[in-house]
């Protein structure tokens, strides 16, 4: 298994409360936004845990056993017992803290089916919307830039007038499950515009989702938890060199993935 | 201001897995509801209303607000209705394993089970393949258990379950579920002794009666 190796804006276990006497190891990838949902929740749950860092070119066998079926970051191991797939271990983290007083999901069974509702538009349409727009030049571009607005505009009228109108955050006045889950990749939309050259989130046209973002990278716990800006357009520019098949070969550090962007077979992009 | 409707109504497609998924839910809470059947070809006003993003079935609609996608509205049922059965665990760890494999089916078995109805003759020992090793991925999952969730019916057998009328098919197409997984076959007989199973599931002839017509329509013409 490869060294731990803790970038600077990733969690330090040091500053922590331990609110449990649970165990708690995260296996992740520095780049992957799937990673930094989780990273962010045990952050604002105040929860200690040991970060393992993958090379997903070359993963370990305690990943591999830990999730055989996808072989994917993140996993949580809890106690243990491994849970895969983080919109999963999101839920489980609340489920398995309930005295922590800091819930994510929401409390009505409604605004809880909402929010799922929008997890799975945020990983399962919009994702790969993002993922087409950076993969591609040309024509194809701005074909994939034109149906990224169209989903954009879907969550722009949810936060318009949907279950979440009003808030500053999708769970209020705080962040929480689909702030996490969205605002984890929406900070990729900016890195993209500028590698891509591309222009993805007009204020004007995406006034509520302009401000949601602008809100959310704010908060202490993401500024945080993000990789700095210059750390995110390297990867991306490496990547996207080797998405339009520019030769180049390396991303600008280990592993390939660019997480919360999937486009089909994009190689080592990654979960 | 319009009082909502009070009660719950499923829009719904006589066909569809995941429309079954609901009616399974539903059957086993004992929740009483309206079944409101969908011309996909023409969509009603409340189904685009209820579920613009998407447009498609099941919707639920219980006290005017909606809820979509299958698996949602599962958990959501569990959640609002207590009646006798818990569709997901208490224990946290196992209902993250409930939710895996309920997901797991999501993503692999419809998808590769509709592109084998889908497609040419050419195509489908490879897709064949891929398909059982699907299914026995699901069947070590269940392994020697009663049910998906051990002794208790759950959110996985609810989210396999109408799959099953399918593997008559899938024998027509060259897979036989009953050679190949007969745990799972065994599995798909002990669910249909459930009341809310048989009831919701279409007998496999009427599917694959079905199939034919979809198939001479689109893939051999």
């Amino acid at each position: 298994m490869k060294a731990v190796k803790q970038k600077p804006s990733s969690v330090s276990p040091m500053e922590k409360e331990n609110s449990s006497s649970s165990s708690l190891k995260l296996f992740g990838s520095w780049a992957s936004s799937y990673t930094h949902r989780i990273q962010l929740a045990l952050k604002l749950k105040n929860l200690t845990f040991d970060y393992i860092e993958e090379d997903l070119s070359h993963k370990s066998p305690a990943l591999l056993l830990h999730n055989p079926i996808y072989q994917k970051v993140p996993v949580l191991v809890a106690d243990g017992r491994p849970i895969p797939e983080s919109l999963l271990i999101l839920h489980f983290l609340d489920e398995y803290f309930p005295h922590n007083p800091r819930q994510l999901l929401p409390k009505s069974p409604h605004d809880r089916a909402a929010a799922r509702f929008w997890a799975h538009f945020t990983d399962d349409r919009l994702g790969p919307a993002v993922a087409a727009v950076f993969a591609s030049s040309g024509d194809a571009q701005v074909a994939a830039v034109d149906r990224f607005r169209s989903e954009l505009r879907l969550v722009e009228a949810e936060l318009t007038d949907g279950v979440f109108a009003g808030s500053r955050f999708f769970s209020g006045d705080q962040i929480g499950f689909l702030d996490i889950v969205l605002g984890c990749g929406s900070y990729w939309l900016a890195v993209f515009e500028e590698v891509a050259e591309v222009k993805l989130v007009d204020a004007v046209e995406f006034p509520r989702f302009h401000a949601w973002l602008r809100d959310f990278e704010e908060q202490d716990e993401v500024k945080a938890i993000i990789p700095s800006f210059n750390e995110l357009l390297g990867y991306a520019r490496g990547l996207r060199k080797i998405l339009l098949g520019g030769g180049g070969g390396e991303a600008d550090n280990d592993g390939g993935a660019v997480a919360g962007v999937e486009a089909g077979d994009m190689g080592n992009l990654q979960k | 201001m319009a009082v909502p409707e009070k009660g719950v109504k499923l829009l719904d497609f006589w066909m569809s897995p995941f429309g079954q998924r609901c009616r399974i839910a539903l059957a086993e809470k004992e929740v009483e509801y309206e079944y409101k059947e969908e011309d996909l070809s023409k969509k009603s006003d409340l189904l685009l209303k209820s579920n613009p993003v998407h447009k498609k079935i099941p919707v639920l609609i219980h006290d005017g607000k909606s809820i979509c996608e299958s698996l949602i509205i599962v958990e959501y049922i569990d959640e609002v209705f207590p009646g006798k059965t818990n569709i997901l665990p208490s224990d946290p760890y196992a209902r993250s394993h409930a939710r895996f494999w309920a997901d797991f089916v999501d993503k692999k078995v419809y998808d590769c089970g509709s592109k084998l109805f889908k497609s040419k003759s050419e195509a489908l020992e490879e897709l064949n393949k891929e398909f059982i090793c699907i299914l026995k991925t699901l069947e070590t999952e269940l392994g020697e258990k009663k049910y998906f969730g051990d002794d208790a019916f759950g959110l996985v057998d609810i989210a396999f379950a109408p799959f099953t009328s399918w593997f008559y098919t899938f024998e027509a197409l060259g897979l036989s579920v009953e050679k190949e997984c007969p745990k799972l076959a065994a599995w798909g007989n002990r669910i249909m002794e459930r009341e809310s199973v048989a009831k919701s599931l279409h007998e496999p002839t009427k599917i694959y009666d079905l199939f034919c017509e979809l198939r001479k329509k689109f893939v051999d013409a």
